[in-house]
């Protein structure tokens, strides 16, 4: 029997699907949607509370992020015992961390605490700008390409190609280092880079409702090619370009997190996550925390992302919703 | 099927031709790369000869068309760095290093995900499949530069049983904590597709006349199901082979893997255009070789593509 065990719950699903499919078919659909839901409001309350950090950043930060003391340079987090090394790393303030500095301080002796708020600005303000930019370029560079065809097609899709032919994050940091990091720049070469898959699902979208009657109608009355597109075909074929928006917001998240890591993105004194990642590299034998906590920020941002993306798949997408 | 190889043979072509484009204009984005070159105390004369000598005096769409026909013999001039060193040399050099970390993450990530896929979906709604799903969903969250830095903490420095940085003697040791670091991310994409794929394929009709005919469990699991499950999945290993090569450049960094990535790194500091360019030519020609490959492959597993 225990080899059997393997499938027997798939063999006796299967069993009541085929004798009663709507029943189980409601069933588990309740459990499924119920389950991501749970998942999903957690990732929307924390999404909130990182976003509300954000915002409120001067409020809630209990220390200025740019100014440290060197007293209390590298004090380990709250509830912990700060290593002591010797030698030129020779502990002489605090052996003990201090809830006055909850995730620790940096060799410059500022909070990692407030500056990971801070920092949760710029991740959130690249996030979101960089879908606005890439998903606007995608969707009417898919729309045009499905609807007109032909050479304006052609051309789109092999640009497309092209770009997909980078692995994307050395072309961020090539076109970076040439044009110098900051703000502006990083999200432009993230926005332009996320382009492709917001163009290739609305143009498959369009190639399909471009023939039905509500386009035939919509031309016959003498409507415009920009109204039949913005204003009847684009409702209609926007939700899977939804769907990659949300997770693209993570992936710009990440990838400015990997371009100030590299050293190539957002500079120093400005605290991001990756930038501080970058500079708790050198100290992980030392003072872990410096590592620890920004990357535990970009996870937690992330995650909250991708579970409230998963959901909103489920919701607006029914088609799959089968395939869990 | 010969008409569709020699289809996705010329479309191949003209992407390696659309990369070495983008290539020389981001070049001309630099600024002049003689100056550059030169440093800042040469006199205004030196940089016309040089420049004089290179070709770059001439108009760019002669600049542009020497430079395909340089770049498609493999040549993108010396490293300035490393003076008289050929920068493809130099890339070429450290390729094999990226050829071995990328292929053995991709390896474990491809085996992982099978596992754990087929695991997770014939127990599915278990509490196995519940913490695969969820380790699955952290795996695809982790920004892999950080793992790799708390796999550094913990095996390094923490219990000091795994070296953290080079390749060392080229044991085997240096390679694990890259590679797990590179393979995270697409064993968690991986495993909840296999899994998805493994919970569509399940509910077909053949899998039903597989196990009324009588066949075990596991034949049918492995031999039917899992077969068919691995075909959208080709597709998506050669898509990953992007993310995998990118992420091998973020990897290198952090334990200092002698790979094309850490060179670009470096190249890139150090201003070092020609190294630059012929790293993203290497890394691009051979992501647009792997899919190639990988959508030949397909035609093969899934006759029904060579008819469209």
């Amino acid at each position: 029997m225990a080899e059997r065990g393997a499938t027997a719950l798939l063999e006796r699903e299967q069993l009541e699907e085929a004798r009663r499919p709507a029943a189980r078919g409601v069933r588990s659909d309740l459990w499924r949607t119920l389950r991501r839901a749970r998942l999903g409001l957690v990732g929307v309350v924390i999404l909130a509370m990182i976003a509300i950090a954000a915002i409120a950043a001067p409020v809630i930060a209990p220390h200025d992020p740019y100014q440290g003391s060197l007293a209390v340079s590298r004090q380990c987090p709250a509830f912990t015992t700060c290593p002591n090394l010797g030698g030129s790393f020779a502990r002489t303030g605090a052996s003990e961390g201090t809830l006055e500095y909850p995730l620790g301080t940096d060799p410059n002796g500022r909070d990692v605490f407030s500056r990971i708020i801070y920092a949760a600005r710029i991740s959130l303000i690249v996030g979101v700008t960089a879908v606005v930019i890439g998903g606007t370029v995608g969707v009417v560079a898919g729309l045009a390409s499905g609807y007109y065809g032909g050479w304006l097609d052609s051309v789109i899709m092999r640009i497309a190609d092209i770009q997909l032919a980078f692995p994307f994050i050395l072309l961020a940091i090539a076109i970076v280092a040439v044009l110098g990091g900051g703000l502006v720049n990083v999200i432009i070469v993230l926005g332009i880079g996320s382009w492709v898959p917001y163009a290739r699902i609305v143009r498959g979208q369009v190639l399909s409702a471009k023939s039905q009657e509500y386009v035939l109608a919509a031309r016959t009355i003498g409507a415009q090619d920009a109204a039949i597109l913005f204003r009847h075909v684009l409702p209609n074929v926007i939700t899977p370009a939804i769907i990659i928006a949300t997770f693209g917001v993570a992936a710009a998240i990440i990838g400015e997190a990997t371009l100030s890591f590299l050293g190539v993105g957002i500079q120093p004194p400005t605290p991001t996550w990756g930038n501080m990642l970058a500079d708790g590299r050198a100290y992980v034998a030392s003072a872990w925390w410096l590592a620890t906590f920004p990357g535990l920020a970009i996870m937690l941002t992330v995650l909250s992302i991708n579970v409230i993306g998963d959901w909103l798949r489920d919701y607006l997408d029914p088609r799959l919703r089968n395939v869990d | 099927m010969t008409q569709y190889i020699i289809r996705r043979l010329w479309q191949s072509v003209i992407v390696v031709f659309g990369v070495v484009t983008v290539v020389f204009f981001v070049l001309q984005l630099t600024g002049d790369p003689v100056r550059i070159m030169m440093g800042e105390n040469s006199s205004e004369e030196d940089i016309q000869n040089v420049k004089r000598q290179l070709g770059l005096d001439r108009p760019i769409h002669e600049q542009y068309v020497s430079f395909l026909v340089k770049a498609v013999q493999g040549n993108f001039g010396d490293s300035i760095r490393q003076r008289g060193q050929p920068a493809m040399g130099i890339v070429l050099s450290r390729y094999p290093a990226t050829l071995q970390l990328a292929f053995l993450a991709l390896a474990l990530s491809v085996i992982l995900a099978t596992i754990f896929g087929v695991v997770s979906a014939v127990k599915r709604y278990s509490v196995l499949d519940n913490v695969v799903m969820f380790l699955a969903l952290i795996g695809q969250s982790v920004p892999n530069f950080w793992l790799g830095i708390m796999l550094i903490l913990f095996f390094a420095v923490q219990f000091g049983v795994l070296p953290s940085q080079g390749s060392g003697d080229g044991s085997i040791r240096y390679l694990i904590l890259p590679m797990l670091t590179l393979a995270a991310p697409g064993l968690a994409r991986l495993t909840r597709l296999v899994r998805s794929g493994m919970l569509e394929i399940m509910n077909q009709d053949y899998i039903r006349t597989a196990r009324a005919k009588g066949l075990q469990d596991g034949r049918v699991i492995f031999g039917h199901a899992l077969k068919n499950a691995a075909i959208p999945l080709v597709t998506v290993i050669g898509l990953d082979m992007g993310a995998l090569l990118g992420g091998a450049v973020v990897t290198e960094q952090i334990f200092a893997w002698p790979g094309v990535g850490l060179e670009v790194i470096m190249a890139i500091n150090g201003r070092d255009f020609p190294v630059v360019q012929a790293a993203v030519f290497v890394i691009a020609v051979s992501f647009v070789l792997i899919n190639l490959i990988v959508d030949l492959a397909y035609t093969w597993l899934d006759p029904r593509v060579r008819l469209t």
